[in-house]
């Protein structure tokens, strides 16, 4: 790992302790209101302040961000899981499996990754399994194609041909030959994939089809708190900070560019 | 060229068919009776009833069985029959056509001033190196990591609100353009300008580019000669992966700044769920997805002839 992987590992674990520990520790739940205390600056009671509702933000923050992750954890777990298998199955299953999964790829590669996640949105709204679903379908493409072309050229290798015909599995095979060749590319597309899959569910917040009210989520956060803007900058700026933040977190985490 | 073609159409009639599909999955699995809801569009709220619904149901057989009104609905589809906006009763074709000129005007507007940005910006950092190279990729890097609608919530409160230069939202006229258009520009050169300079900085390391100063033409000439088209190639395919980003893009700074296109067609269908307006936008976005991307592929092929590469 490099200096900036490192310093990306450190700014996500600290958001993860920030999201724990104040849904752990904070006296105020997530929806509790308290009219009389609208819009306060920080203070010692509410140390993030508090929102138009009387609502205590770092509550709802350490919420927002903890379902960020969550999101974030679950599509790029899945995601990677299904194109790695699929990528791998596509090489090593024959033509007709390879060809069947390269249609599949196809479709979804014709169509805009937004366009199909919000589709998926207005079948359920508000409902965050169905953005999972939708997400992680998006994204697992990316994943079969980088390892089906870096598999391609392992399979062809003679170590990995000298290790069939030494009679290995070919479990054994993929851990020894081709989980190590597609690890860094994997990897890489991990990072980046929690950044998108965060952004994605914050930009649907924001156009008002995600995650519904009264749950917090950053991107619904963002235009809740928009009217307040000349009153209470500092509760916009939390939002937007936190968002760009996780994103920049995973970013550096990745390393490489892409 | 020919084969590059027809792969493309092959891909706009996945789209079609995938849009066409999951919109018909969506309209099946939405709670109430159908005739009615049409019916409720055409007559009015208040001029529904059984009656009215039973007329529906017999016009537009609605009876049927799942898969063959799944077909009908493809071959309607195929001609481009999309139905009446469940909300305004008005036709959905009419409303995607004025939409998407809007949509089309702020893509390009974008585009042509992220390249603006992003050409000069990519070749600068190139040509000088440390430090402007260190401080525009800190730049890129930050502006990367905030979602397109933070960067217009900033531009709305700094240039609408705080110094009042622009109008907030709404269109009309070109003062309405400027935002929305700088935003997705931003957003998208944070990234291009990266490649540009990549790009540059490969060429002009190249003992091609060396070479041809070596043996004594001027920078600028050098430059014009060798070093413009070798560093347009990976620039322009990139571009066009770019675009993906560019339609999604496009949703969110449509619903920030209320511009009347395609994306914020999308959204607030979405909201209202009025299944026949999604999926016009929804496939008109999938289809202008593909004609981009078709577009960047012919203009590849016309820098380097030498043959298509896989962006």
């Amino acid at each position: 790992m490099t200096t900036t992987q490192w310093a990306g590992l450190c700014v996500l674990a600290a958001l993860l302790v920030f999201a724990f520990s104040g849904m752990a520790f904070s006296p105020y739940s997530l929806s509790e209101q308290d009219l009389n205390a609208v819009l306060d600056p920080p203070s010692m009671a509410h140390w993030l302040g508090t929102d138009h509702f009387g609502r205590s933000v770092l509550t709802r923050m350490a919420h927002a961000v903890g379902l960020s992750f969550a999101l974030g954890m679950l599509c790029v777990v899945t995601s990677s899981l299904l194109g790695t298998a699929l990528g791998v199955w596509a090489v090593w299953g024959g033509k007709k499996v390879d060809h069947t999964l390269g249609v599949v790829v196809n479709i979804l590669l014709a169509l805009p990754g937004l366009v199909v996640v919000l589709l998926f949105a207005a079948i359920v709204p508000g409902s965050f399994w169905i953005l999972y679903i939708a997400i992680s379908l998006v994204q697992w493409v990316e994943y079969f194609r980088v390892v089906r072309a870096v598999t391609q050229n392992v399979i062809q290798s003679p170590a990995r041909q000298s290790s069939q015909m030494m009679g290995f599995g070919r479990w054994y095979q993929f851990k020894r030959h081709i989980w190590p060749a597609i690890l860094p590319s994997v990897f890489t597309l991990a990072a980046f994939g929690g950044a998108n899959a965060i952004l994605t569910m914050a930009s649907l917040g924001f156009v008002y089809v995600g995650i519904q009210p009264p749950l917090a989520e950053l991107g619904l956060m963002t235009v809740e708190l928009f009217p307040f803007y000349s009153d209470a900058p500092w509760l916009l700026a939390q939002p937007l900070v936190m968002i760009a933040l996780m994103v920049f977190g995973f970013h550096l985490l990745a390393g490489k560019r892409v | 060229m020919k084969a590059m073609l027809l792969k493309r159409a092959l891909q706009l009639v996945t789209v079609v068919w995938g849009v066409g599909t999951l919109t018909f999955i969506l309209m099946r699995s939405l709670p109430g009776d159908m005739a009615y809801r049409i019916a409720a569009s055409r007559y009015g709220q208040d001029n529904v009833n059984a009656q009215a619904a039973a007329l529906v149901r017999e016009e537009l057989n609605l009876d049927q069985g799942a898969f063959a009104a799944y077909w009908q609905w493809l071959v309607d589809l195929l001609q481009f029959k999309l139905g009446h906006s469940l909300v305004s009763g008005l036709p959905v074709a009419d409303a995607i056509q004025h939409m998407l000129g809007h949509s089309v005007l702020l893509a390009l507007a974008g585009l042509l001033v992220s390249v603006l940005i992003a050409v000069p910006l990519g070749l600068l950092s190139a040509w000088r190196g440390n430090p402007l190279d260190s401080v525009l990729m800190g730049l890129s890097s930050l502006i990367r990591a905030m979602p397109v609608f933070v960067l217009g919530v900033l531009f709305i409160l700094l240039f609408a609100l705080h110094w009042n230069w622009f109008p907030v939202a709404g269109f009309g006229t070109p003062a309405h353009l400027v935002l929305p258009a700088l935003t997705l520009a931003l957003s998208l050169a944070a990234v291009s300008n990266r490649v540009v300079r990549d790009s540059a900085k490969q060429v002009f390391r190249a003992a091609f580019y060396q070479f041809s100063r070596v043996k004594g033409l001027s920078a600028w000439q050098t430059f014009r000669r060798h070093g413009a088209r070798n560093i347009a190639v990976p620039v322009v395919a990139f571009f066009g992966i770019q675009l993906v980003s560019m339609i999604e893009g496009i949703v969110m700074i449509e619903s920030l700044f209320s511009w009347p296109g395609i994306g914020h067609g999308l959204a607030h269908a979405i909201f209202a769920r009025d299944i026949p307006v999604i999926q016009g936008a929804a496939l008109v976005m999938g289809v202008l997805f593909v004609a981009l991307n078709t577009l960047v592929d012919m203009l590849c092929l016309w820098i380097d002839p030498r043959g298509v590469r896989e962006a």
